[in-house]
């Protein structure tokens, strides 16, 4: 099963490799990975998409808890939770197609942010799968190019993952 | 030990120290450079000897340590010695040990004792030179990103970004070493870290706070008492317990819950001496060349209690075959051990000590529920002894070439079973640990998660120089020995005196026996055909060799050795080649699937 885990870390130098080290090391898969600064700037939020059964995710948890740079960590698909994730594309624009791609920006609640007399530069937020979605429906016209920021999530309600 | 008296009569005044001053003239807080404040620490840690091996980019450090004489410096004669001498340290004192060793190459060469020490868990401090930090990602001379490098078999690290940090880094360095599930910590230091006209305030940390590390104090109250009306009530249970009850001191409380009880206890390989193996309770130690008594009670015990072991492949076999009818109790300070391998039914997160000592309070005045059944399980398991008895080797006949196996009798009677005995790797690892009797914690020191042959003779010296009234013998085989044997040198400068006995069948002897097992006897590249005269290389050293060839030589050779405490001695004992190590379990087998000799099988 996918599962979305937040961690809080130390914005220290190194902290993001130990992560990354520790998925390659125990044969753990990243599907996505984003990562940034909170608003306490000595702390980072990293969030991970991985695919596992409840041992190897179990597995997971446990292992990057003990890493010495992990604060804290959450696995937001535990509960209810909003994941959003950013992509920018640029799709083919030409001929009858230019007024389809709008059609469907549209029908997607994307924003064309660029254009040039050939090709639109399309924004979308939604979850992986309306994504997928788009991608699905933008490949006849002809996809150029995909920039994915990858998953961030936040739990719903009144949980908070913080210090 | 020239160095130091040099260091007296250079510099009495020990580390040079600049000191501010307020208005009265009065010294209020000291400054040092970085190197001047890595001895100051070493020294205010209660550090007494360091192992290591100089280099350009650790030559500030090294300069400071010449400018004291608190913690003494170790000239090993390969990094990887120096980290296994501070392990062999660690694992017999319980505290950790330090390397300081050089960027690049220097650092390179710790690497695998870095990870044998983290593979047992066990605490050190490892400083490592590094270039200058503007040089850093150049591809310098010497540079290697070891930090980089040693992640995967750290516990964790830390690089030096500006001097005023050291003392604080250092302090949370031996801080993550030693506690929770302890493990080694590589501190790399840049050269201009060090630089001896940067000073900076030094003042030692007496404590320390991460917010993100909290290793657990005690287990959940909740799941031991779960666990405990689980053992009352147990018709077959068998005590499991690692290397965690050893490196967490808790031997004395679980000896005194597993009598209480009247279980029987069987160990890892790494938990040896945790429990008295001369006591009836004892079982041995278990797995892949575990005693028969062991494999077979646990794969019929309806209850296991596994205490700081962690379910380790030479332990379980096939997973799926392992202990069919049994519940399992696991006790770990390390939560990612836990039902990592094994599904537990109660786990317990906590440190083995507090956990054992919850579990003592309850069951003191409490019974057993079946005693009789407890009696019939005593029965089955004092079969499977008798079962084995007297039939573990064939014992040579006069005049024809020694086992090895008898050779650890001889060494354990000569020492009284006293001795700390640490090991290599292959046959002769499992000869000292299956025919040397252990009563007390931290005295088998051996690799057991690694495997690292060159392991024993360095660690052996770094047990000797903390414990020099003891008798410290390393046993070995001529692979292994051959690996480090350039120690010899650091122990003629030091007047180190370990024992040694070379276990010699002319051959990688682990390997030839599973080659014999697995591959109809081709030994590819599993013999030793051009060995050395060991005789004439230990001579060539200043020490004395001693040439066994009979059972009657054995004895009176191990007296001799063992004579002068202050001597090191080298015993080249010619034995069996044929010689297999028994029991071995069968690949993909259950724990009672057994090889018992070379023809018989459970």
């Amino acid at each position: 099963m996918r599962h979305i885990i937040s961690i809080l870390m130390e914005n220290e130098p190194g902290a993001l490799s130990r992560v990354v080290g520790l998925f390659s090391q125990r044969n753990f898969n990243i599907e996505t990975l984003n990562v940034a600064p909170t608003e306490d700037p000595s702390l980072s939020r990293l969030t991970v998409t991985t695919v596992g059964d409840d041992r190897v995710i179990e597995q997971i948890t446990k292992h990057l808890n003990k890493l010495i740079d992990v604060v804290k960590l959450v696995d937001l698909t535990e509960g209810n939770h909003i994941e959003r994730e950013l992509m920018l594309v640029k799709v083919k624009a030409l001929g009858a197609a230019r007024d389809e791609v709008k059609r469907t920006v549209d029908i997607f609640r994307a924003q064309i942010v660029d254009v040039t007399p050939s090709l639109y530069t399309v924004q979308i937020t939604g979850d992986a799968a309306k994504l997928d979605a788009f991608l699905q429906a933008m490949a006849p016209v002809g996809i150029l190019e995909v920039a994915r920021t990858g998953v961030s999530g936040i739990a719903r309600g009144d949980k908070v993952l913080s210090l | 030990m020239g160095r130091q008296r040099h260091t007296a009569a250079l510099d009495t005044a020990g580390c040079p120290a600049d000191r501010t001053r307020d208005l009265q003239g009065r010294n209020t807080v000291e400054l040092l450079s970085g190197a001047d404040m890595i001895a100051r620490f070493l020294q205010d840690e209660g550090v007494e000897y360091i192992y290591g091996y100089p280099g350009g980019a650790a030559l500030h450090i090294y300069d400071a340590l010449f400018r004291q004489d608190k913690v003494k410096h170790i000239l090993v004669r390969h990094e990887q010695a120096a980290t296994h001498a501070a392990d062999g340290y660690a694992r017999a004192a319980g505290k950790p040990g330090v390397v300081l060793v050089t960027s690049g190459p220097g650092a390179t060469n710790a690497v695998t004792g870095i990870a044998t020490a983290y593979m047992d868990s066990i605490p050190m401090v490892v400083l490592c030179g590094q270039v200058m930090s503007h040089l850093i990602g150049d591809d310098a001379f010497q540079e290697t990103d070891i930090v980089g490098v040693t992640r995967p078999i750290v516990k964790h690290s830390f690089s030096i970004r500006h001097p005023s940090e050291i003392p604080e880094v250092l302090k949370k360095a031996f801080y993550l070493a030693a506690t929770g599930r302890p493990g080694p910590v590589v501190v790399d230091i840049p050269k201009d870290m060090t630089a001896p006209t940067e000073r900076y305030e030094y003042v030692y940390p007496k404590k320390v706070k991460m917010r993100s590390y909290n290793p657990v104090t005690r287990g959940h109250t909740g799941q031991i008492k779960k666990a405990v009306e689980m053992m009352l009530k147990a018709k077959r249970p068998v005590f499991y317990t690692g290397g965690g009850v050893v490196t967490g001191k808790a031997s004395e409380g679980l000896t005194d819950l597993v009598k209480q009880l009247g279980f029987p206890i069987t160990t890892t390989l790494m938990g040896i001496g945790a429990y008295p193996q001369s006591d009836r309770q004892c079982l041995g130690w278990l797995g892949m060349h575990g005693s028969y008594e062991s494999n077979m009670a646990m794969h019929h015990a309806d209850l296991i209690i596994a205490i700081g072991a962690r379910f380790d492949d030479r332990v379980t076999n096939n997973t799926s075959k392992f202990c069919p009818t049994a519940k399992i109790i696991h006790v770990d300070v390390d939560p990612s051990s836990v039902s990592k391998t094994v599904r537990a039914d109660v786990p317990i997160v906590g440190p083995a000590s507090s956990v054992i000592n919850e579990m003592i309070s309850l069951v003191q005045g409490q019974s057993i529920s079946q005693p009789e059944a407890l009696t019939e399980w005593w029965q089955k398991i004092d079969g499977w002894r008798a079962e084995r008895e007297g039939k573990l080797y064939e014992p040579s006949k006069p005049g024809e070439v020694l086992k090895p196996q008898e050779v650890i009798e001889a060494l354990c009677r000569v020492t009284r079973g006293e001795a700390y005995v640490t090991t290599d790797v292959g046959q002769h690892q499992m000869f000292a640990a299956q025919y040397y009797k252990f009563d007390k914690p931290n005295r088998l020191i051996t690799s057991g998660g690694l495997g690292t042959m060159g392991f024993g003779f360095p660690a052996a010296m770094g047990i000797k120089q903390n414990f020099p009234d003891d008798d410290v013998v390393c046993v070995t085989g001529e692979g292994s020995f051959q690996m480090m044997m350039q120690e010899l040198s650091t122990c003629k400068q030091y007047g180190v005196g370990v024992k040694i006995v070379n276990l010699n069948n002319a051959s990688l002897g682990m390997v030839r026996q599973w080659q014999d097992l697995n591959y109809k006897s081709r030994h590819a590249h599993s013999y030793m055909e051009s060995l050395p005269d060991f005789h004439m290389l230990i001579e060539a050293y200043g020490f004395t060799a001693i040439t066994v060839n009979t059972l009657d030589e054995l004895e009176p050779a191990l007296e001799r050795a063992f004579a002068d405490k202050h001597e090191l001695v080298f015993l080249d004992v010619k034995v069996d080649p044929f010689e297999h190590v028994y029991p071995m379990q069968v690949p993909l087998g259950a724990m009672r699937d057994m090889l018992l000799s070379k023809t018989e099988r459970t």
